[in-house]
């Protein structure tokens, strides 16, 4: 017998269309009088890695802690697809590792990111293997060099999953050796479908991992680009000057 | 009068064959004070943590008042609790006045201060460092606690043996609450200040070198556990 009760449906609101992409819309910032972000607006591609480039100075560490939500900006604003809120993982360019074994620091961060304490062992298993850290698990964390610290920060940030992963210049003061084996990670979280904002000064770099290039001076976004047009054919002044070697003021 | 080196060999003679009031009056020293300390860190590490990592109107003053309290007179403290627990005081009714109990009670308002001012100077110079990654990591308050406590183990081991220093240095508090009453409350200080009076050194002299030794060997154990486990794991 059918049911005299009307359905009710209730009223749902249009929502607002997901962004594809992180997006970045006027973002200002000021400390002390100076404009350190000067309305930032960029769109970035859905995938792959997006390189940061520009001079010292330019805001592009500052953008990656906004994005991050460590600093709030003064004005505009930084629209999250829905899916990666909350998913967002950060390596500072000196990476704070805590005073413990590079496992207990993967743990740490699985226990940070709620994952349930049985799946931790193995997570950490995973990780240490995505890292080529295995042989060092019980090492101190502080005790590694230069480049596994930057390898062992990588993977850390990537224990709780991030579908957006940003990198302050992972491999700056790092010997050939070392950056190539922080290159074929960042390959390897890019191929697993995690978004890679990757802060460089290096073009070299830029060419091999980027997918496509935003080009900050002054505190403002003065091009994106796909790489190989960014590369041949800078559109703004300011990357021309950068890439050709001339300083920026 | 016997001579100071008299007094010395004589002193030696009671450590070491184990003169039984000399053992009791130890042995209740180190569990008021070892007592007072465990509670004072239960209250100080916590405190001094949250002064840390938590902003609050009010913290500011609240940290002065707790660094000004590191230097609270063990006497003023004394008397505050002789006069809560006296028969006419708020907790009379507990009846610790002249027991151990509220010795301990009178070391742990005097000790922790000193671990919660400790421990907020030496947590916060870490979160300084931590900050950013833990937030990165999505740590929320309790976590950042809790991971600098951890973090920073070794060097509040410093301030709790900071805090033990000064329980088992005290006097003037628990011969106020404690009475100095033999075979009940009478630990090494206050042990001391009556041998002393009365003219018997050697008794005095004992008890001093002992509390000496066990202060040295506490920081020994403390520094050799802590740089062994440091070189171990931890960096």
């Amino acid at each position: 017998m059918p049911d005299p009760t009307p359905r009710v449906i209730p009223f749902q609101p249009p929502r607002p269309a997901d962004p594809p992409a992180l997006r970045i819309e006027g973002l200002c910032l000021s400390r002390s009088g100076a404009a350190l972000l000067n309305g930032v607006e960029m769109t970035l591609s859905p995938g792959g890695v997006t390189a940061l480039l520009g001079p010292n100075g330019a805001g592009k560490s500052l953008l990656l802690r906004v994005i991050a939500g460590l600093i709030a900006p003064d004005a505009g604003r930084v629209i999250v697809p829905r899916a990666m809120q909350g998913r967002i993982g950060l390596v500072l360019q000196r990476p704070v590792l805590l005073r413990r074994s590079v496992a207990a620091n993967l743990r740490h961060a699985l226990a940070l990111a709620r994952v349930p304490r049985r799946h931790r062992a193995p997570r950490v298993g995973e990780l240490l293997a995505l890292g080529n850290l295995e042989a060092l698990a019980d090492r101190p964390a502080r005790r590694l060099s230069g480049g596994e610290q930057q390898r062992l920060a990588i993977i850390r940030a990537l224990a709780a999953n991030p579908l957006l992963l940003m990198l302050d210049e992972p491999t700056a003061h790092l010997d050939p050796q070392a950056t190539h084996a922080i290159e074929a990670l960042v390959a390897r979280v890019t191929e697993g479908g995690t978004k890679v904002i990757l802060v460089t000064h290096d073009t070299g770099q830029v060419q091999r991992l980027a997918d496509e290039v935003a080009f900050l001076h002054q505190g403002r976004c003065h091009e994106i680009a796909g790489k190989s047009a960014f590369l041949t054919h800078p559109e703004s002044a300011a990357a021309r000057a950068y890439l050709t070697g001339k300083l920026l003021l | 009068m016997p001579t100071l080196s008299d007094s010395f060999l004589t002193a030696l003679g009671l450590i070491v064959s184990g003169d039984a009031d000399l053992i009791e009056i130890v042995a209740l020293s180190l569990r008021v004070s070892l007592t007072a300390v465990l509670l004072a860190a239960l209250i100080g590490l916590p405190l001094g943590a949250v002064l840390a990592v938590v902003r609050f109107p009010g913290r500011g003053l609240l940290i002065v008042v707790v660094n000004a309290l590191m230097g609270l007179p063990p006497v003023v403290v004394g008397l505050v609790v002789y006069l809560t627990f006296s028969a006419s005081g708020p907790l009379g009714v507990l009846e610790f006045l002249y027991t151990p109990a509220a010795m301990i009670v009178a070391q742990t308002v005097l000790v922790t201060p000193i671990i919660a001012a400790l421990a907020r100077s030496t947590l916060a110079d870490l979160l300084g460092e931590y900050d950013e990654t833990l937030r990165v990591l999505g740590a929320n308050r309790f976590d950042v606690v809790a991971t600098l406590l951890w973090d920073g183990r070794f060097s509040l081991a410093t301030a709790l043996l900071a805090g033990l220093g000064r329980a088992l240095a005290e006097v003037g508090a628990v011969m106020l609450v404690g009475g100095n009453i033999d075979h009940v409350t009478r630990v090494m200080t206050t042990a001391i200040a009556l041998e002393t009076s009365r003219g018997a050194l050697p008794l005095a002299l004992g008890l001093g070198i002992v509390l000496l030794l066990i202060t040295l060997v506490l920081n020994a154990v403390v520094l050799g556990v802590r740089n062994r486990m440091e070189a171990h794991a931890h960096a």
